[in-house]
């Protein structure tokens, strides 16, 4: 080995076949499986939406539990963040730290309501006197429509809080003086992830929640 | 309000910093800290098969036990329970803790040399794979130490054995770490797969284009899509069973309202793509071996990788073939016949492929070329006897019968193991600089060829006769006994040929007889063989450019204007990544958190110890989390080199 080695370190982007940046590919190919996960759940909800419906002949109406007003207010909440994504990702790229640091703010707290939404609804739920809803009844009987519910929603709420956590540690990183437009694809890579939660919820939304209304 | 502007693009202060907040091992570590913290690929590549063959000798020492049991009728060797634990945890293991590994071994090594790359995209995310495959196969068995020992369920887990209620021993554990091992060998291939697929969109050498690829770096490919959107459905069909075992959910009670017919949907939603994950890598191994050893070009390069592609998009819409028998109804089992009939088509295309390619050749049967001719042959009759279950009739008839242990072993040994041991014997002089034994290679290929047929080939006329497969024993009178004594004697002949083979992969590099193999031992096509053997850390002193499918055939025999070119090297030199503890300790905090987990229900014997299951729970997640945050922080790092002038 003759390499004269130097320990000088550059850490320009290096330049790629496609002209995307490998983080971006990365975070698509992981935002198609994601899709595949969520499709699951949503499929094995609609599989036993129908089929649970009744237990032991007497039907079980889910709409008596549900707060849709509650539900619709937390929706348009989530929705609503999507902007604050994308204008603090608009704002890292041109450099503007206040309003990138704003943003990430808002982001954060309108997740955080939604989430503060979720957790009311499921204690809501599960100790609504005469409507328990648990993860394995509905009023005392069994059920698996709080199974799927549960952990379709709870994961993706897992979701959301994941994003939040990692909004927060931009929102650190951004007081330790070091953040700079090298930063901007990975906040990028952060808001295709929340907006991608943001559509799943829209998604969830009318499957889990107004379908009870109209079918 | 004062608008605070950020500073624009220069970076280069902050990386001094980040390496004063946690030491990173340097440039020249030897020994076993090199083995830990090492991010490059060949390394990795080495670490996978390792481990993947120890597994294979382990997973084969269970085959072993189940034919020692199956040697003659009302035998003992194996209780009931043993005889469930044994083929399940056989099954487990070769699946995802030999062949996937083994397959995952080869794209590391070879595919970032076969687009001209220095790395793949995320070097320290690949690592983190390596320790999470590492982790989950520790974690499967250690479930021997549990209480009820090994699951007991078959590989495929089927609602309702898993059923709390119906554990054969009480506070059976075995399926909790069933349930686990797979989240996290889920995770590692989830996450090498995001890799892969990285590194083959955006990391090619100029020139190499889509259509340059070799086929084995477009099975990668495809074999990485196939996983990213396969595994999510084991991976929520598991997060449901270990809410049904641990909270009490219905999804699959039926007790309760649940179907167990929902496990096996999704079940076989992942499970029929993993089978093309388990045999396109051995496809694309054999699509580079036979035309180097036939002296020919491949023939019908676009239809190989179209006809793969259609395979991969196909395999997503026959799960429900495993299922012919549950009763879907008419529409639903027609639907699933048809379109299993029409998936043998592409199939047919490669074989036809592979031949045309030998066709009029002048072929050179090397230990290699005998593996994948073992392959091309054997695959072919496990395909034949896959045909034949695309009838929903005479499936019906082979449900559970031995026929069917001996269609998906042809394709699984006499399939992917052979490509994969014709991978070895082909790419090895590239891994070690070293040319194998000749003579030993084809000693073991006749081995395990033999071995091989006289185990699963009685097995199709078993299976006729009638004899149940996963069952622990058979009476008397049914004559069972011959064809089973010689299936016995033949799975011995062929665990000596794997053994046998095992140990010179493994000697290879230390064996001080073996000759220098030089750059290009066979004489092959493909852009590895343009480095030295060994390859050096940095694989390409200059980057190359590309300028035929061919390159290092080009290079020795084409025209001038399809040699490659080289670029010049920059002033900074190679630019290599620093080393980094951070995913092994991710991996370990990974690993203690699961351990956590599955204790959390003998929280009364934990008084003994020095944590309670949650805690050692929590502890877990929070290495885990503190080894993404440090990971995060340090940032890629990195060092230069500058190889000489003539240096590859």
């Amino acid at each position: 080995m003759s390499e004269a080695a130097a320990h000088a370190i550059d850490h320009h982007e290096p330049e790629t076949s496609t002209g995307i940046p490998n983080k971006k590919v990365l975070m698509w190919a992981f935002l198609g499986s994601d899709c595949m996960f969520f499709g699951t759940l949503i499929s094995t909800h609609l599989i036993y939406r129908k089929i649970s419906a009744t237990v032991g002949g007497n039907f079980l109406d889910i709409r008596e539990i549900f707060d849709i007003e509650l539900t619709s207010f937390s929706t348009f909440i989530l929705l609503a963040s999507s902007l604050f994504m994308a204008l603090a990702v608009s704002a890292i790229h041109k450099g503007n730290l206040t309003s990138t640091r704003w943003m990430l703010f808002g982001t954060i707290v309108f997740g955080a309501i939604f989430l503060g939404c979720q957790v009311y609804e499921f204690t809501h739920f599960v100790h609504a006197a005469g409507n328990e809803l648990t993860l394995s009844s509905y009023r005392g009987e069994p059920h698996v429509f709080g199974s799927t519910f549960y952990v379709l929603t709870g994961t993706h709420g897992t979701h959301v809080a994941i994003g939040v956590f990692w909004l927060i540690g931009w929102l650190i990183y951004s007081f330790t003086g070091k953040m700079s437009t090298a930063d901007a694809m990975d906040i990028e890579c952060c808001g295709l992830y929340w907006h991608f939660v943001d559509i799943v919820w829209i998604l969830i939304f009318p499957v889990v929640y107004l379908m009870e209304y109209a079918f | 309000m004062s608008t605070e502007s950020l500073k624009y693009l220069n970076p280069e202060s902050q990386t001094d910093l980040k390496t004063k907040v946690f030491p990173r091992p340097g440039q020249n570590t030897t020994g076993v800290i090199n083995w830990l913290t090492t991010i490059d690929h060949k390394k990795i590549g080495v670490m996978y098969g390792m481990a993947a063959l120890f597994f294979l000798i382990l997973g084969g020492v269970e085959a072993l036990l189940i034919r020692s049991q199956l040697w003659n009728h009302n035998m003992d060797i194996l209780s009931n329970r043993e005889y469930n634990q044994m083929f399940t945890m056989h099954g487990t293991t070769m699946v995802f803790l030999v062949i996937m590994p083994l397959s995952a071994a080869f794209f590391n090594f070879i595919m970032p040399l076969q687009i001209g790359a220095r790395d793949v995209a995320f070097p320290r995310i690949n690592t983190l794979s390596l320790w999470c495959f590492i982790a989950g196969g520790l974690i499967l068995n250690l479930s021997w130490f549990c209480t009820g020992g090994s699951p007991a369920i078959g590989w495929f887990g089927y609602a309702p054995l898993t059923d709390t209620r119906f554990a054969e021993v009480l506070g059976d554990m075995g399926p909790d770490f069933w349930i686990f091992s797979l989240q996290i060998l889920g995770l590692a291939s989830l996450l090498a797969s995001f890799n892969f697929i990285t590194t083959i969109i955006n990391m090619r050498a100029p020139g190499m284009t889509m259509m340059r690829l070799p086929v084995f770096t477009w099975m990668t490919l495809i074999v990485s899509f196939l996983i990213i959107l396969a595994f999510p459905a084991i991976t929520i069909a598991l997060v449901e069973l270990m809410f049904d075992r641990t909270y009490g959910t219905n999804f699959y009670d039926f007790l309760e309202g649940g179907k167990p017919h929902l496990w096996q949907h999704l079940f076989w939603i992942f499970g029929h793509p993993e089978v093309y994950i388990l045999i396109l890598p051995a496809m694309g191994i054999i699509s580079e071996i036979i035309p180097v050893f036939s002296r020919k070009p491949l023939f019908g390069y676009g239809l190989i990788i179209f006809s793969g592609a259609i395979i991969g998009f196909m395999g997503f819409a026959v799960w429900s073939h495993h299922m012919f028998t549950t009763g879907m109804g008419i529409v639903a089992t027609s639907a699933f016949s048809i379109l299993t009939m029409l998936i043998a088509i592409p199939t047919g295309v490669k074989i036809f492929n592979w031949i045309g390619t030998m066709w009029g050749g002048r072929i050179r049967f090397d230990t290699p070329m005998l593996f994948a001719l073992g392959f091309i042959t054997m695959f072919m009759v496990g395909g034949f006897t896959g045909i034949m279950h695309s009838s929903v009739p005479i499936d019906a008839q082979h449900q559970d019968s031995y026929f069917v242990v001996a269609h998906f072993h042809y394709v699984l040994i006499g399939g992917a193991l052979f490509g994969l041991f014709a991978g070895f014997y082909f790419w090895l002089p590239k891994l070690t600089g070293k040319i194998l034994s000749e003579k030993l290679g084809k000693f073991v290929f006749t081995l395990m060829f033999l071995g091989f047929n006289l185990t699963f080939f009685p097995m199709h006329y078993l299976g006729m006769i009638g004899q149940p497969r996963r069952t622990h024993s058979y009476n008397e009178g049914h004559g069972f006994e011959t064809w089973n004594q010689i299936a016995t004697v033949g799975a011995f002949i062929l665990g000596v040929g794997i053994a046998v083979g095992v140990y010179q992969f493994v000697t290879a590099a230390f064996n001080k007889k073996l000759k220098p193999a030089g750059k290009n031992p066979w004489d092959a096509r493909t852009l590895e063989w343009t480095l030295s053997s060994p390859v050096k850390e940095y694989n390409f002193a200059r980057t190359p450019i590309i300028k035929s499918r061919d390159q290092a055939w080009e290079n020795n025999y084409g025209d001038k204007d399809k040699h490659s070119e080289k670029e010049p090297l920059g002033d900074h030199g190679v630019h290599m990544p620093d080393r980094s503890w951070c995913p092994l300790i991710s991996g370990i905090g990974l690993f203690v958190f699961v351990l956590g987990m599955l204790f959390r229900k003998t929280i009364e014997v934990s008084d003994n110890f020095l944590a309670t299951p949650y805690e050692v729970a929590i502890g877990g997640c929070s290495v885990f989390i503190l080894g993404i945050i440090m990971w995060s922080l340090e940032g890629p790092g990195g060092y230069h080199l500058f190889p000489k002038e003539n240096e590859e």
